[in-house]
């Protein structure tokens, strides 16, 4: 467990100064999946944020969703570069991920439409029977 | 070949372990028959459903009782490994959501006779919502505790949208949905960076290697670490975490979704996600933050501030809010609020003062708020919806008895002495004291202070529904409330409760102690 705990700091510390932008492309490290699961994420609580189309919102939901999922896979492949007895694991914690999302979506589209069937609307700005 | 699959499947998972999960087992195998019953039954007989489900309720309930009678010295027992831990901690957690399930059932057949939406898939999905939360409570890996989570959270999804012709409870569910999905997500988000710091999924793990991350020690180049660059992720692993976490169970600043949703759910629905779901969150919150990050106290990255000042917003916000409501439910959402902020002081506290109130409070919260719902259910009838706070005028007059209920419940939800409240609210602020007092820091004393100063806030709007009861002019309703006798049963053993915890708290509280030490004392070790 130190062992990887003092890699992940060494790998940090040492590959943006050596490896040039070409070999980065060709063999992308750790720090930019988490870079694009950052944006991922960020993407998505702004989606959630600022639209107000109930689709396009449980859309931004699927995208944070995804930003996990990159993050549990990118960490899984470092873990078994670096000899983890557990690099498994977020693999497996990803599949059940887009396992309980598909729950989920079916779910809320079953909401969606109840909803569509008594209101006739799909803008949150429209939805305002409880407020306060 | 047939010993060789033997030895594999045993090598797999053993019967102890389904051993471990049968209170679970014997729940989720009961729901998949309350579905196939409500096919099979005609519509007037679906409460033989409900009956079915009180049923395999006990049959939990008996089954988690011989569990804790038959391994209460071998705690905490690890199965599926290390999925699952089941430790005194987990079994009081889970006779609190079968107490909350069995009343939630009791109170819900009347409901649903006057919405006329009387079907067997209602009960199969509260059994299949207190699976969810029993998993919760025992859950030890990452992956089962989030599994648990969103069984528990789908199935509520479609509870709050039961009564489907309901523009309410449509709005409600689609709320309810949104935010929860969206908190889902960033639960998860801070889990994958949790995983990635720690390299594994299992809470114990986790804390074991976080501890090693922040100690300080000399790596290969000769330098000193202390953790330092992995601390940033750690830090956004553990505001992500509590973000997340803070949705689920209400807390001020993620708080919204939860008024909406009460007062637009079905009522026995609202009673049992104002207590079940909010219970099961918490379970999941100490868990996490105990287990896995207990061992940040104290460092830099000390999570127990940004707790307490959440804490003290949400007291404020739940209480100031409650007092301008109307309807009833909604005022009850924002005293549930404002009781997840009181719970959270236990959690601040973080000793087995704290751990003793979280667990008690829990539990006479969910008799309390579950009897309150079921006298506004007692109000409901066809063309009258009740469930505003004037709705109760003259029901001193009309039903002496249900007024004297409900006026102990509110009392009690107040923190009045010789009630349950009182009890959970003296163990969560002594919990405070004493920390403050050990670690010789003044704001634990101010936090408590707040409480206090703020529960004596929430007697106003607890008392209003006693003065509309007894002092409110008469209304035109007097025609006399049509009770059930599983609802009428349901109140009585919630008042029961109540009391009972209120004026002898003892066996209670031993149980609690002896339950709780060991999950105090793991935290303790790793400090």
């Amino acid at each position: 467990m130190i062992n990887y705990l003092s890699l992940l700091i060494l790998q940090g510390a040492t590959d943006s100064r050596v490896s040039s932008a070409w070999d980065g492309i060709k063999q992308p490290d750790l720090s930019k999946f988490l870079v694009i699961a950052a944006l991922l994420f960020i993407i998505g609580v702004m989606g959630v944020l600022v639209r107000r189309n109930i689709i396009v919102i449980f859309m931004s939901i699927e995208l944070i969703l995804n930003a996990a999922n990159l993050n549990f896979i990118a960490f899984s492949r470092y873990l078994f570069n670096t000899g983890s007895p557990n690099a498994i694991a977020g693999q497996v914690f990803t599949v059940f991920i887009i396992v309980v999302a598909a729950a989920e979506a079916a779910i809320g589209l079953g909401i969606v439409i109840a909803l569509y069937r008594n209101r006739e609307t799909i803008w949150v700005d429209e939805i305002d029977l409880l407020k306060w | 070949m047939f010993l060789l699959l033997q030895a594999n499947t045993t090598e797999l998972y053993s019967l102890r372990d389904l051993m471990l999960i049968a209170p679970e087992l014997i729940l989720t195998v009961c729901g998949c028959v309350a579905l196939v019953m409500e096919v099979v039954l005609p519509y007037r007989k679906s409460k033989w459903t409900a009956y079915f489900a009180l049923v395999s309720i006990g049959l939990a309930a008996a089954s988690l009782a011989s569990l804790y009678f038959a391994n209460r010295d071998l705690f905490p027992l690890d199965g599926f490994y290390g999925m699952l831990r089941i430790d005194g901690f987990a079994i009081l957690f889970k006779a609190i959501f079968l107490i909350g399930a069995a009343l939630t059932v009791a109170v819900s057949m009347r409901y649903l006779d006057v919405e006329g939406e009387q079907h067997g898939e209602y009960y199969a999905l509260v059994l299949f919502a207190t699976v969810g939360m029993m998993f919760l409570a025992c859950g030890f890996d990452l992956i089962s505790l989030y599994i648990s989570l969103e069984l528990m959270a789908l199935t509520f999804y479609v509870l709050v949208a039961f009564t489907k012709r309901e523009k309410r409870s449509n709005e409600a569910a689609m709320k309810y949905f949104l935010l929860g999905a969206f908190s889902s997500g960033i639960l998860l988000y801070g889990m994958s960076l949790l995983y990635g710091v720690a390299g594994s999924t299992n809470l114990g793990e986790i804390g074991r290697s976080i501890g090693v991350a922040l100690q300080p020690s000399v790596n290969e180049l000769g330098m000193m670490t202390s953790g330092i660059p992995l601390r940033p992720l750690i830090l956004l692993g553990v505001i992500a975490l509590s973000a997340g976490l803070f949705f689920k169970i209400s807390a001020v600043p993620f708080h919204m979704w939860a008024p909406d949703a009460y007062e637009g759910a079905p009522t026995p629905v609202t009673a049992f996600l104002s207590t079940g779901s909010k219970a099961a969150s918490f379970a999941l919150y100490l868990r996490i933050f105990t287990e896995a990050l207990g061992g940040l106290r104290g460092t830099a990255l000390d999570w127990a501030p940004l707790v307490a000042i959440v804490a003290a917003i949400t007291i404020l916000v739940g209480n100031w809010a409650a007092v301008t409501q109307e309807n009833s439910k909604r005022l009850l959402a924002y005293s549930s609020i404002s009781n997840a902020g009181y719970v959270l002081l236990g959690l601040v506290a973080g000793n087995s003062y704290g751990y003793i109130g979280i667990v008690i409070y829990l539990l006479v919260y969910t008799l309390m708020n579950i009897g309150a719902f079921g006298i506004i259910i007692s109000l409901r009838r066809r063309g009258i919806i009740g469930d505003n706070v004037n709705d109760m005028a003259g029901l001193a007059q009309k039903a002496p008895g249900m007024a004297a209920m409900m006026a102990i419940f509110m009392l009690s939800l107040g923190g009045l002495p010789a009630t349950g409240g009182f009890i959970g609210k003296y163990f969560l602020f002594g919990g405070l004291l004493q920390r403050g007092r050990l670690e010789e820091k003044s704001w634990y004393y101010w936090l408590a202070a707040w409480a206090i100063i703020n529960t004596v806030v929430s007697f106003y709007y607890y008392v209003r529904f006693i003065k509309v009861m007894y002092l409110g002019e008469r209304v035109a309703d007097d025609r006399p409330l049509a009770l059930s006798p599983a609802l009428r049963a349901a109140l009585v053993v919630s008042l029961i409760g109540v009391i009972i915890i209120g004026i002898y708290p003892q066996p209670f509280i031993d149980l609690a102690q002896k339950l709780i030490t060991p999950l105090t004392a793991g935290a303790l070790a790793f400090r």
